[in-house]
């Protein structure tokens, strides 16, 4: 087995395994818990009863998808210790005090104002229910914020300095982790779940219609869902917009994986389907794509809100070309000079090892003062050819386009949803084929969702941290095969809790068709 | 909310699940094999496990990161 894959290649699997598991909880826990909020105020404001009937039910299902996914992304914590324990180390408290903060908000303000939540109708005062519920949600929001925070550092590392006694970057500017990378991927990603669980809110709501039980409840439940799923899209699409600029700035290389652009222009073109030449290398003449479709200068207008904005290509950021939008050139760092001052980076850092073995502080200062303006490029250093510090494309690629395909079917679907709810109510309550799509869109928003993880996650490939550390390094030394046990554990775990999951609400939802939810001691 | 009132809403928030016990088994079920099965077994922090101090595991990582003879 080792011979096929090797550990940095089940690391990554593995790791990609359980984050993908993982992220099936959480986007239905941001959102969710927004509709269940919305809902439970619009019962305290109007006292009615129907309201109180509908959040409880909704608020069931979040029960349910909490308790399943809770604590599922402890165990990427776990894995970092093991199969990670290089990177653990040298992101040190950078990564460890974000992690930290989730670690006690999550507790106290998901544990507390949740138990409340699930367990306080009736014995404390409905403003406190009330108080509660969305404290819950903004908990979930805030744990939510510092994985992001964290996340983001990985993508775009500021706010630190190395320190090469310690083998760890020491923070040195904890407001620097707030960068306009964290800022964006904390909303796009806080509105996906929104937008995620308004299709869920409207997809079951379709299942009673299509049962013809509690259609009114129903349709009350598809109007708050879909206003705050459309809200949540249409956010995650203004922020999407943002994140893509921050990419150009920050991850260059990303952004032509996702375009599968080798050699860029002015005005550039966005494909917008199209298949990628298998064949295609960055060293050689293939044509890029089999076929394509194209927006004439969309790329511009998305990666640098111009028309006319040069956006570099893979070939023009290995050789180290960019433009101003009046077509004078900038020279950033060719790959060629990364990777010679990576090994000059890494020279210094094994000369200050062994100067402090020998407790010799000048060699010390004179390796470290070596490694410091070098250490941008430290991680291109166990490289030996640029080919290296590519992202797979063809996944970055086909990820981006089905994240966008969806999401634009999504915006469609919303708008017409909330149309047939205003204007054609009986439409929707007839319509079986209307509803069907709805059902069938659930899973097709959770594809979406983990489309735009894989857009942002293999596209940063080969890194760990961004420049600095590529997997290969940041691995473990323990044996493949002990990952590769590990990996079928999670696999057949994961997936006993995800049919769980599905299994119990699917029997909840059930059983609430045969019951009157208005009157739910009325069968 | 006085601390009797605190526990009480929990125990009887316990006492009148229907669909929660169930997923009050799942919980513990899970948190069970994750930290006394995967944790304890499977997933050592390597660093701690193998080096005492922080300055070892700095080295280690040093040696890791450079192949530092």
């Amino acid at each position: 087995m080792e011979d096929i894959m090797t550990v940095v290649d089940w690391s990554r699997w593995q790791f990609a395994l359980t984050a993908i598991y993982h992220w099936l909880f959480v986007p239905l826990t941001l959102g969710l818990s927004v509709i269940v909020a919305v809902m439970e105020s619009i019962y305290l404001k109007t006292g009615e009863q129907k309201w109180l009937s509908t959040c409880k039910f909704w608020m069931t299902l979040l029960a349910i998808n909490f308790a399943i996914g809770v604590a599922t992304g402890i165990i990427l914590e776990f894995e970092f210790g093991t199969n990670w324990s290089n990177y653990s180390w040298f992101v040190g408290d950078i990564f460890g005090a974000p992690l930290a903060i989730e670690g006690i908000l999550a507790f106290f303000l998901e544990a507390t104002f949740g138990a409340v939540m699930f367990f306080g109708w009736g014995k404390v005062s409905p403003k406190f229910h009330l108080a509660s519920t969305w404290l819950t949600a903004i908990g979930a929001s805030i744990s939510a914020l510092w994985i992001l925070v964290a996340n983001s550092w990985m993508q775009y590392p500021v706010g630190m300095e190395f320190d090469p006694a310690q083998m760890r970057n020491v923070m040195d500017n904890f407001w620097a982790l707030f960068s306009g990378v964290a800022v964006n991927k904390f909303f796009h990603t806080v509105f996906s779940g929104w937008a995620l669980s308004g299709v869920f809110v409207i997809g079951v709501s379709c299942y009673f219609l299509l049962r013809k039980s509690n259609t009114d409840f129903a349709l009350r439940s598809i109007r708050t869902g879909g206003w705050i799923g459309l809200a949540g899209l249409l956010l995650c699409m203004y922020t999407g917009d943002g994140s893509a600029v921050e990419v150009t700035r920050t991850q260059p290389m990303k952004l032509a994986a996702m375009e599968g652009l080798y050699y860029g222009q002015h005005g550039e073109d966005l494909v917008a389907i199209g298949v990628v030449n298998p064949d295609k290398k960055w060293d050689n003449d293939e044509p890029p794509y089999l076929w394509e479709i194209s927006l004439p200068k969309g790329l511009s207008i998305l990666a640098r809100h111009d028309l006319d904005a040069f956006v570099p290509g893979i070939n023009d950021i290995i050789n180290g070309v960019d433009y101003t939008s009046d077509g004078e050139q900038i020279n950033t760092v060719s790959y060629e000079e990364r990777i010679m001052r990576g090994k000059q980076a890494q020279q210094a850092l094994r000369d200050y090892g062994m100067a402090m073995q020998k407790n010799d502080s000048v060699a010390m200062q004179k390796a470290a003062d070596a490694l410091r303006p070098n250490f941008p490029y430290f991680g291109y250093g166990y490289f030996s050819s640029p080919g290296e510090a590519i992202p797979p494309v063809a996944v970055t690629f086909y990820s981006f386009r089905i994240m966008v395909m969806l999401g634009s079917y999504f915006l469609l679907f919303y708008i017409v949803v909330l149309f047939l709810a205003y204007r054609k109510e009986m439409a929707l309550r007839n319509w079986r084929w209307l509803q069907i799509i709805a059902l069938i869109s659930v899973p097709l928003m959770w594809v979406c969702s983990e489309a735009g993880w894989m857009v942002a996650e293999v596209g940063r490939q080969p890194w760990t941290v961004q420049n600095l550390l590529p997997t290969v390094a940041a691995i473990s030394d323990v044996p493949a095969s002990s990952v590769v046990i590990t990996f079928w554990m999670f696999a057949i775990i994961f997936t006993l809790l995800l049919a769980a999951e599905v299994s119990i609400m699917i029997k909840y939802i059930n059983k609430s068709t045969k019951t009157d939810l208005s009157n739910p001691s009325k069968k | 909310m006085t601390a009797k009132g605190i526990i009480n809403m929990y125990v009887e928030g316990f006492r009148s699940m229907t669909i929660g016990r169930t997923l009050w088994a799942i919980i513990l079920l899970k948190l069970f094999i994750m930290f006394f099965v995967l944790k304890l077994f499977f997933f050592p922090n390597i660093l701690e496990k193998n080096y005492n101090t922080d300055a070892e595991r700095a080295s280690a990582v040093r040696h890791n990161l450079t192949d530092f003879e």
